[in-house]
């Protein structure tokens, strides 16, 4: 099991944060995401202080919070070594064919800070609402969409019960695993074609009871009488707070200094 | 063909705030040809346990060994371990895969490495140890009824050959009459073929009929190990561990509170009659 996924993982503590509107909080990251590709060079200095404040605000903690880049270290070193070296411009450092311009180094740091931002900004959503929250906000924000017949409540309950449905998944799988190890089967050793046959007897077992659980919650919904979205209120309906106005002003107030700085300075 | 644990521990979470004892200090051991059952609560600690004994969980701390071996030395091999001391998890059937029963069943065999003919009669015999109809033996495991599901899932492992059966509440989610056939095919597997077999239940009918040692498993500790009748005698402490003792043995308690001189150790139906009878002057 991946221990070290933390997109998706909400991590409990009670911050000003946490306790924000899912709506807000996915307004924010977008804004957040839009700024972050506006910089050019002293823009980051912006960027990364907000982002600085934000994962305070959050009380979650940064190593916990930097598991989400370890996941993606690979993309985000190929990134930095191809623009680094591959980028015209005028020449630092030169070795045979490889060289370093001033172009590609602030190239590569510049993507650098922007991919690791970019995962933080959308883990710091993640990882201070919960599934349900967040689903519950999608929803509400793009019901607009209704209008054109996205048909936006079943998305977002396919999203949730697809959230739902992964720590158990999980769990049957080492389940399942258990089982056929204790039958002999050896998941670890061989080469690349005996291990993927090794894992028939994993993956048959998995999809029968994944479709299994598909079924019998199909069926308790339907004994529940839903149907769908049509006139289905909520038990806990999204209202936003005094403090969610407050975050959405500092949010703009982030925004547009975002595109004072782009745009006045060039920065 | 002994199993022993020697103080094993097993942590969850160890260093952490969320750290949890699911095993405190237990040994015991098994020698071969016992019948022994294993008791326990919700969260007592029983599955945890059974995991140790065929190296799917690593001791924390302690040693299990197999034949006076341990199996967590170096250079062990563990997955041979796994052909001696045959684990049937709970609900089993959720563990098929193959496209026909047959296939399904040498799956273990197979891992072996036996010869195909070998692995046919090993399938073949389990198959009929479990009391499967041979007209079911080229049918898709996902067409056979619950029960039957079972007793293909136990014959997967039983076609190993194993000198040890562990089964995890073998007769869950079963109707009366498929849990009686399956525990009395079971108990004339251990009286013909002299297998050990460990029996994971928390009905204390069916321990009581078939095992003749009782371990009692509570908040991760081994809370009594001794014969059913002895352990029953606590029925007080166990009822204290969210346990009871056969239902029998309340009555025959009561019974010789109220001046009926019977067998307070009568915890089968069929014990308590001639218990009763005899204290009667009918016997």
């Amino acid at each position: 099991m991946d221990k070290n996924l933390t997109i998706g993982q909400y991590y409990p503590a009670d911050s000003v944060i946490h306790k924000l509107d899912p709506r807000v909080k996915l307004i924010g990251t977008l804004l957040y995401i839009i700024s972050l590709f506006l910089f050019h060079t002293w823009g980051y200095v912006l960027g990364v202080g907000f982002l600085a404040v934000m994962i305070i605000l959050s009380r979650v903690p940064f190593l916990y919070m930097l598991r989400g880049v370890k996941t993606i270290w690979l993309i985000l070193v190929l990134t930095m070594v191809f623009n680094l070296f591959l980028t015209q411009g005028t020449i630092l450092w030169q070795a045979g064919i490889f060289k370093i311009t001033y172009e590609g180094l602030s190239m590569a740091v510049q993507l650098g800070i922007r991919l690791v931002a970019l995962i933080l900004g959308a883990s710091i959503m993640t990882l201070t609402t919960t599934p349900n929250k967040l689903t519950d906000g999608m929803e509400s924000l793009f019901r607009p969409l209704k209008v054109v017949h996205v048909p936006v409540h079943e998305i977002a309950m396919m999203m949730s019960i697809a959230l739902r449905f992964i720590p158990i998944l999980m769990e049957e799988t080492d389940k399942i695993k258990k089982a056929q190890m204790a039958r002999g089967a050896d998941f670890e050793s061989g080469n690349l074609i005996t291990k993927a046959k090794a894992m028939v007897p994993l993956l048959v077992p998995l999809f029968v009871s994944a479709f299994r659980r598909a079924n019998d919650l199909a069926m308790a919904m339907e004994a529940r009488c839903y149907h769908g979205g049509e006139g289905r209120t909520q038990m806990k309906p999204l209202r936003y707070e005094s403090r969610d106005y407050v975050a959405l002003a500092v949010l703009l107030a982030y925004f547009g200094a975002s595109i004072a700085v782009h745009a006045a300075l060039g920065w | 063909m002994s199993l022993k644990l020697d103080h094993v521990y097993y942590t969850y979470s160890e260093g952490t705030a969320y750290q949890m004892h699911a095993l405190k200090d237990v040994s015991l051991e098994i020698p071969d040809g016992q019948f022994v059952g294993i008791i326990g609560h919700t969260g007592s600690g029983k599955s945890t346990l059974i995991q140790h004994f065929n190296a799917l969980m690593k001791p924390s701390s302690g040693t299990v060994s197999w034949n006076g071996e341990d199996i967590w030395g170096e250079g062990y091999d563990r997955r041979k371990l796994r052909f001696h001391v045959g684990l049937v998890f709970q609900y089993p059937e959720y563990q098929l895969f193959e496209e026909d029963v047959l296939t399904d069943v040498k799956f273990g065999p197979k891992n072996q490495g036996l010869s195909s003919e070998e692995q046919e009669a090993r399938a073949v015999e389990a198959l009929k140890l479990t009391g499967v109809p041979e007209d079911l033996f080229k049918k898709s495991p996902f067409d056979l009824s619950g029960g039957q599901k079972r007793r293909v899932a136990i014959a997967g492992v039983l076609a190993m050959n194993p000198d040890m059966l562990v089964l995890d509440e073998p007769t869950a989610g079963l109707d009366p009459k498929g849990r009686d056939e399956i525990l009395d095919q079971i108990s004339s597997l251990h009286e013909q073929r002299g297998i050990t077999v460990v029996l994971v239940s928390h009905s204390m009918e069916d321990v009581a009929r078939y095992v003749k040692r009782l371990i009692v498993m509570n908040r991760g500790e081994k809370a009594f190990d001794d014969t059913p009748e002895n352990v029953f005698d606590h029925y007080l402490e166990l009822e204290q561990m969210g346990l009871a003792a056969p239902q029998m043995t309340y009555l025959m308690h009561e019974l010789r509170e109220n001046g009926l001189e019977v067998d307070v150790h009568a915890d089968t139906v069929e014990e308590a009659e001639q218990s009763i009878l005899a204290a009667l002057g009918r016997g």
